[in-house]
């Protein structure tokens, strides 16, 4: 049956920010509905507040709305747009908990809008654990014997029945938030206690633990006409007690034999049909005892998944372009297979390569967090890789990550370090699998180390097989090319052979191409060959015969950037994206390297080729190699995806290579301090002042010569990482001690902190002759907050005109003096009326994607065009960039960070510390657009922390430093009809200028002589609304950190800095006065 | 370990290392694109005289059991793998698989770009090959060895992998109905389908004449898979046309169907490179529901797919039709309980999605009992 002609236009619901357990995959998914619904010619309007995704470009939707995913914004938006219906399945948990809020709420049924892809009893069988469970029981299956609490002494009475260690699993949270594995009851308490809270109908399961059995995912799909296939079936390297999406997964299941698949597929096959899934795409996880083959079905999602994009990715087969065309009526066999042309989606992928994902963590920023890996997702990205073996795969997969403590190394180990690590491994830590790898290298049998740690026998083997050939690698002979090449079947790069053999990476290299081994690319076509395919999505192996076809029209090979982490997330991969789309439609032929398979980028939709390969020097050349084999190369764009491929521009230029736009000398210029302070001091412009310390003591002189506070921190790391903000010579010495390897080598800098200062963020595109100005950000958190994790507000609120102009002299001079062909990112401060450099970097930012949407210019295509010789004035004609003056904010945009504190844990249950700092944290980002800050404010808070509460108690508690500035704030509040709480010295303060506050115990000063309760039980307690802490120093023993804390375990929205202070309290004088306003993009940008 | 050869009729050659037996084998160069199901690919009859690419890389993972057999040894004439597994990981193995090759003395071959191989198929077409492993041979004697093997089309193989006597498979629970099935080298997973749902299965020589047949008195007749050319089977294609002169319902799979279509009086082609996967989507043209279905056949039945068709035992019609090419899968009478699939219902390897096949096969002998 062709598709319900009923069905004229359709609101999509997107996922929000990206958070842990929730990234860019659901961008990929949304972009591809979007897409299929407007080639079928129906009006899509989308609702999304994160404006780092390609679905929220004005032209994949007829409306645009990015506003809070609540159900309350979304009924106005329903009532303004009347949608004939909803799609929620393709916006992760965030889309689908809308939509039964929606329902819930009547708007649905009001606006007679129906629901497309599951329903909503589909989805609350589906969801439901109860429900669920009972429909495990009719097909036949198994489930964990479980017991559904709702109180703690349900909680204490069912682990009576089902004993330690008991899983702890919330009801309706994404990404596992909440649940756990708790060994006593101390664990039971905080776990369930959280788990309670996380969920929204205060709903926990207490299950029999499965720890250490196989698991399983089978991705299924649906139509309305009861047809359904397996897309792929996934296994976890990593067995049952690690969340999926933190386990290291391999595509197709490897140690199952047909009988035990059918099983699984049966099951399957039985659940989506009794959870009533009408229309598109879920996944179902499966454990499995390794010792009996007793299956147990662990859970379902209704809606496409993380494990779906990666499916699509590992596959070829693309769920959610798929999932969206069942929703509006198609069925499988009346959809084209897209990779073969001929044949129908009505089948079910065969693969003949192996995928291996991996996970990519950030405990280095989260330093208190526990290290234990769980059921709560705790990993920040994925790097998937494909190779024709497993090891082949694995060892792609690690290098991918660009960790170097994940890539294998065979150093000496001594039996103590045997012993050591066979009991690290029984608990999963990021780096398990290395230390697996060494317990092999040390000689541990394979039985030893799967009793440790239950991973599959199969994978260890797989493991010792590349021990043996590194063996052998190292081994004296020359390196001949039998030995090469098993070693580069096996997976091992240049790189590790070099390390092997003593060598240098470029020797081997050359070794290597003087006996011609090097990759052929093969092609992911979902049919093992057995069909021609027509989409070059390629991957690399050391194999026979390649299948990269020659091309005529000139290309351009886009670097992605890689696995998701702090610092270079989706914001990059939609640069990468908008290059690709921009060099398409001028002409050109795009090549895009990535692997991130949860991205946009990834599509072999996006660009004409795709190769899904590590982005190190090694594969990206040969990648170019191939290519330049294949046909035209024009060159190769690094400058888009962050640090990744910026790190390697250099290296491939010194290869030879053509990099496009801004050359890697500039790049340098920009990066290394002294040449950059050339480039100031010829341009008249000032930076803060800074000097190098190889000791305690230079430190003390540097920060007493430029005065207190500085900003300090180990120069030879990138994104923040270990910066801290000291105030004395005690703080100082103390982060030198904790600063490891100081040496000369390896310098401390200590720059001046420019205290209270406004911090400025400018994305500007110049040409070698013309600038243009993208945007001007202020940002709201002062300096001294990573740019990241700081809201900011386009266009500035409090810069002056003179200083406008200022800037914008500045931008042209740094970016003509370091020789900028494309985007520019500045950092300035304003500090008593003076402009300061901060920093410059010569490629597109963070915030391109936020200023785009705000102004309505699309600067990453501008910046590839440039790139590619193109000139502003020619952009200018054409129309990508306006015919005449810079970027134009429409209405006033907030853009705010969204932080991961409620994912992590202390070891002993506690949350981490929430505040901010010169470190970057976040993991995502939202947008609130209206026409005065303070609803643009209010609006962006509601996605990233949870609303501002409209009345109720406020705590507040400032540093010294910070007193003065939280008066007016304070006040404001009072006058909003809040209790406000405050410390002894902030409640002191507050009344010295005027304003009452109730004064309440720190909880250093424990519980009053009259059973008076400290600020940290309030919190406990639920009687706090909204918690303002500003740091007074880090560390355990401050009363901040206990406050804070307390704040995240219990999921309050807290605030840091007197200036979010302030921007709340407007927020929240505008959310007591009036309605939040809707409009689209296209009507702000019309 | 030692270097092998695989050496295709068109004189394309892959170098690999020697797994399994050690020696030279002959066959026709097929691909298999189950990612699941190697052992009961070695086991199926209807892979005789085949020599099986594996498109999967890593084969072997899960050794080898006793239960999960299509019959009492491994058919295939060679073995191809790209990675075969060091290390067996399966609570139900027995056997690791090249210990098993061996043991059964299939030549096999390793460490070949077996997606080349299988492109290559793919645009050539099925051809004969040859596996020579730990053999001093020449190129060119090697091809001239591979092109005096005998070919598939004009194959009769059946005397090869039919029982000798006959055997009964006794029904599970109540007996219902009483099969006779022409083992053509029949997979073992088709009688215990049919015995789950109270049938006893008489399973009968190849040659099994007609009147023996009906003696049985069966309430129907089940034709099996097997290996070789529809067009050499003569006198099982007359048993058949004896069998639905006497009304008694028929099933007929893969094999068995081609024979069903040839008693009826269509023509069987052979296909370029084959169907030989377990993710294969096959269309009930009266329900317009798609199955995925496990394939293993290398000819085809030449009906028309648009429309009714007449022939001498009355009307009939194309039931299922393969999705990916518009080969015809599946046919029944309409004046005569008589129907043929072109897959497995019976799967092993493969979904169980088509497993309702043996209850429309009983529902048609309750009809005829009932009348």
């Amino acid at each position: 049956m062709p598709r319900d002609t009923s069905i004229k236009s359709v609101l999509v619901i997107g996922s929000g920010p990206i958070v842990i357990g929730q990234a860019c995959e659901f961008d990929y998914s949304g972009t591809q509905a979007c897409r299929v619904l407007r080639e079928e010619g129906i009006r899509v309007i989308l609702v999304n507040s994160n404006p780092a995704t390609i679905m929220t470009d004005p032209e994949f939707a007829d409306a645009t709305y990015i506003e809070p995913i609540t159900p309350e914004v979304i009924e106005k938006i329903i009532a303004h747009e009347k949608p004939d219906a909803v799609l929620a399945t393709l916006g992760g948990q965030t889309a689908l908990n809308a939509a039964i809020g929606l329902f819930e709420r009547g708007t649905l049924a009001k606006y007679g809008v129906k629901l497309i892809g599951a329903d909503v009893g589909a989805i609350q069988r589906g969801e439901n654990r109860e429900l669920f469970r009972g429909i495990v029981e009719k097909v036949g299956g198994e489930s964990a014997l479980s017991i559904v609490c709702h109180t703690m002494d349900e909680i204490i009475a069912a682990v009576e029945t089902l004993q330690y260690p008991v899983v702890i699993r919330p009801s309706f949270t994404m990404g596992g938030l909440g649940s756990g594995i708790a060994f006593d009851e101390d664990q039971l308490r905080q776990i369930a206690g959280a788990g309670l809270r996380h969920s929204p109908t205060s709903e926990v399961l207490l299950e029999e633990s499965i720890i250490g059995w196989k698991e399983y995912e089978l991705e299924v799909m649906r139509d309305h006409k009861d047809n359904v296939v397996i897309v792929c079936s996934i296994e976890n390297v990593d067995p049952m007690g690690v969340h999926t999406g933190d386990s290291i997964t391999v595509a197709p299941a490897m140690t199952l034999t047909d009988v035990e698949y059918q099983r699984l597929r049966d099951l399957s096959l039985q659940i989506i049909r009794e959870v009533g899934v009408e229309t598109g795409g879920c996944n179902i996880q499966f454990a499995v005892n390794p010792a009996n083959g007793r299956i147990i079905v662990i859970e379902m999602n209704p809606r496409v998944s993380r494990s779906s994009a990666l499916a699509s990715k590992a596959t070829g087969f693309p769920i959610a372009k798929i999932a969206t065309k069942l929703a509006i009526g198609y069925t499988l066999d009346e959809i084209n297979n897209d990779i073969t042309k001929v044949t129908p989606a009505s089948f079910e992928p065969t693969l003949d390569y192996v995928v291996v994902k991996m996970p990519r963590f950030a405990f280095e920023k989260f330093a208190d967090a526990d290290p234990r890996l769980t059921t709560t997702m705790k990993s920040v990205g994925e790097a998937m890789a494909i190779g024709r073996s497993f090891s082949e795969a694995l060892m792609k997969a690690l290098r991918s990550l660009e960790r170097k403590e994940a890539i294998f190394t065979w150093p000496e180990i001594t039996p103590t370090q045997k012993d050591q690590l066979l009991l690290s491994i029984a608990i999963p830590t990021e780096y398990r699998l290395q230390q697996v790898q060494r317990a092999l290298w040390a000689g541990a049998s394979i039985d030893e180390v799967f009793t440790a740690c239950k991973i599959d026998p199969w994978y260890l083997r797989q493991i010792q097989i590349i021990n043996e050939q590194a063996q052998e690698i190292s081994m004296p002979g020359d390196l001949t090319a039998q030995l090469l090449k098993t070693a580069k079947s096996n997976g091992f790069s240049d790189a590790q052979i070099a390390s092997l053999r003593g060598v240098s990476e470029d020797e081997v290299r050359r070794i290597r191409h003087h006996f011609s081994i090097r990759p052929v690319y093969k092609t992911v076509d979902t049919c093992a060959a057995e069909f021609e395919a027509f989409t070059p999505y390629h991957y690399s192996s050391y194999e026979e015969e390649t299948e990269v076809r020659p091309r005529t029209v000139p290309a351009v090979i886009i670097l992605g950037s890689g696995p998701n982490r702090i610092g270079q997330g989706i914001e990059f991969d939609y640069s990468c994206v908008h290059a690709s789309f921009a060099l398409r439609e001028a002409g050109y032929e795009t090549i895009m390297i990535n692997c991130n398979p949860e991205t946009v980028s990834t599509d072999y939709d996006t660009s004409n080729r795709l190769y899904f390969e590590p982005l190190t020097l090694e594969d990206v050349l040969e990648v170019i190699h191939a290519e330049t084999q294949a046909g035209p190369l024009l060159g190769v764009i690094t400058q888009l995806g962050g640090q990744t491929p910026l790190g390697l521009a250099a290296g491939l230029k010194a290869n030879g290579v053509t990099i496009l736009g801004t050359s890697p000398e500039a790049i340098n210029l920009a990066e290394e301090r002294g040449a950059f302070g050339n480039i100031l001091h010829e341009q008249n412009l000032t930076a803060p002042e800074f000097g190098m310390a190889a000791s305690e003591l230079e430190a003390i002189t540097i920060a007493t010569r430029i005065g207190y506070p500085v900003l300090v921190r180990p120069s030879f790391v990138l994104g923040g990482r270990g910066m801290e903000i000291v105030y004395d010579d005690q703080s100082l010495a103390g982060f030198i001690s904790r600063a490891t390897d100081i040496t000369p080598d390896h310098p401390v800098l200590v720059d001046r902190f420019l205290d209270s200062a406004i911090e400025i963020d400018v994305d500007a595109l110049y040409d070698g002759n013309d600038l243009f100005l993208g945007g001007v950000m202020e940002h709201i958190e002062e300096a001294g907050i990573h740019s990241g994790d700081s809201a900011c507000v386009l266009p500035s609120m409090t810069v002056t005109a003179e200083a406008l102009i200022e800037i914008k002299e500045a931008t042209l001079k740094i970016a003509s003096g370091v020789g900028v062909r494309g985007l520019i990112n500045i950092q300035f401060a304003i500090a008593d009326s003076k402009l300061y450099v901060l920093e410059a970097n010569p490629r597109a930012s963070r915030t391109v994607p936020f200023v785009s949407k705000a102004t309505g210019v699309p600067l990453a295509k501008a910046a590839a065009r440039i790139s590619l010789g193109s000139s502003i004035a020619e952009l200018r004609t054409e129309g990508l960039l306006p015919a005449s003056g810079d970027g134009q904010a429409r209405g006033i945009s907030v853009k705010e960070a969204v932080l991961p504190w409620n994912r992590f844990r202390r070891s002993d249950g506690r949350g981490v510390d929430a505040v901010l700092g010169p470190e970057m944290r976040s993991t995502g980002e939202v947008m609130g657009i209206s026409p005065t800050f303070g609803e643009s404010y209010a609006k962006s808070q509601i996605q990233a922390f949870g609303p501002l509460p409209k009345s109720g108690t406020v705590f507040i508690s400032l540093a010294d430093k910070n007193k003065a500035q939280g008066v007016d704030a304070a006040a404001g509040l009072l006058a909003l009809g809040f209790r406000v709480l405050a410390t002894q010295g902030t409640a002191q303060f507050l009344l010295e200028h005027g304003v009452t506050s109730i004064t309440v115990r720190k909880n250093s000063e424990g519980t009053g002589p009259m059973g008076e309760r400290t600020i940290v039980d309030m919190i406990n307690a639920g009687d706090i609304d909204l918690v303002i802490n500003t740091p007074v120093g880090r560390g355990t023993r401050h009363d901040g950190w206990a406050i804070r804390t307390a704040a995240v375990q219990r999921s309050i929205p807290i605030i840091t800095t007197t200036a979010g202070f302030n921007a709340a309290v407007e927020g929240i004088r505008f959310l007591q006065s009036q309605e939040l306003s809707i409009k689209s993009l296209q009507e702000w940008l019309a | 370990m030692c270097t092998a050869f695989l050496v295709l009729d068109d004189g394309r050659t892959f170098e690999g290392k020697s797994w399994g037996a050690q020696g030279r084998t002959f066959g026709e160069a097929v691909f298999q694109t189950g990612m699941t199901g190697y052992q009961e690919t070695l086991t199926d009859p209807s892979y005789h005289k085949q020599v099986v690419i594996m498109t999967a890389p890593h084969i072997g993972n899960t050794g080898f059991n006793s239960h999960d057999n299509e019959s009492e040894k491994i058919w295939v004439s060679g073995f191809v793998v790209r990675n075969p597994s060091q290390l067996v990981s399966n609570w139900r193995s027995e056997n690791d698989l090249e210990s098993e090759l061996v043991s059964q003395n299939i030549v096999g071959l390793q460490g070949i770009d077996t997606r080349a191989l299988t492109r290559h198929l793919r645009d050539r077409g099925a051809m004969r090959v040859g596996i020579f492993s730990g053999l001093d041979l020449t190129r060119e004697e090697m091809v001239i060895e591979v092109r005096k093997s005998s070919q598939m089309s004009g194959s009769f193989l059946v005397a090869d992998v039919s029982t000798d006597s006959p055997y009964v498979v006794a029904a599970k629970g109540d007996k219902k109905f009483v099969v006779a099935a022409l083992d053509l080298g029949i997979k073992s997973a088709t009688p215990r389908a049919l015995s789950e749902r109270g049938v006893e299965v008489h399973v009968l020589p190849f040659n099994t004449s007609a009147e023996d047949i009906i003696a049985l008195n069966p309430d129907g007749v089940f034709i099996s898979n097997g290996p070789g050319d529809p067009a050499t089977m003569i006198d099982v294609i007359e048993v058949v046309r004896q069998i639905l002169a006497k009304a008694i319902p028929i099933f007929g799979i893969c094999f068995g169907h081609q024979i069903l279509g040839r008693a009826l009086g269509f023509e069987t082609y052979k296909l370029a490179f084959g169907h030989r996967g377990i993710n294969q989507p096959v269309i009930d043209k009266s329900t317009g529901k798609v199955e995925i279905t496990s394939h293993n056949h290398g000819f085809a039945l030449a009906a028309p797919t648009d429309s009714e068709f007449t022939t001498v035992f009355g009307r009939g019609e194309v039931t299922h039709v393969c999705l990916n090419d518009g080969v015809v899968e599946g046919l029944r009478l309409i004046d005569q309980p008589a129907f043929s699939v072109q897959y497995h219902p019976e799967a092993a390897a493969g979904p169980h999605d088509a497993a309702y096949l043996f209850d429309r096969f009983v529902d048609l002998m309750s009809k005829k009992v009932s009348k």
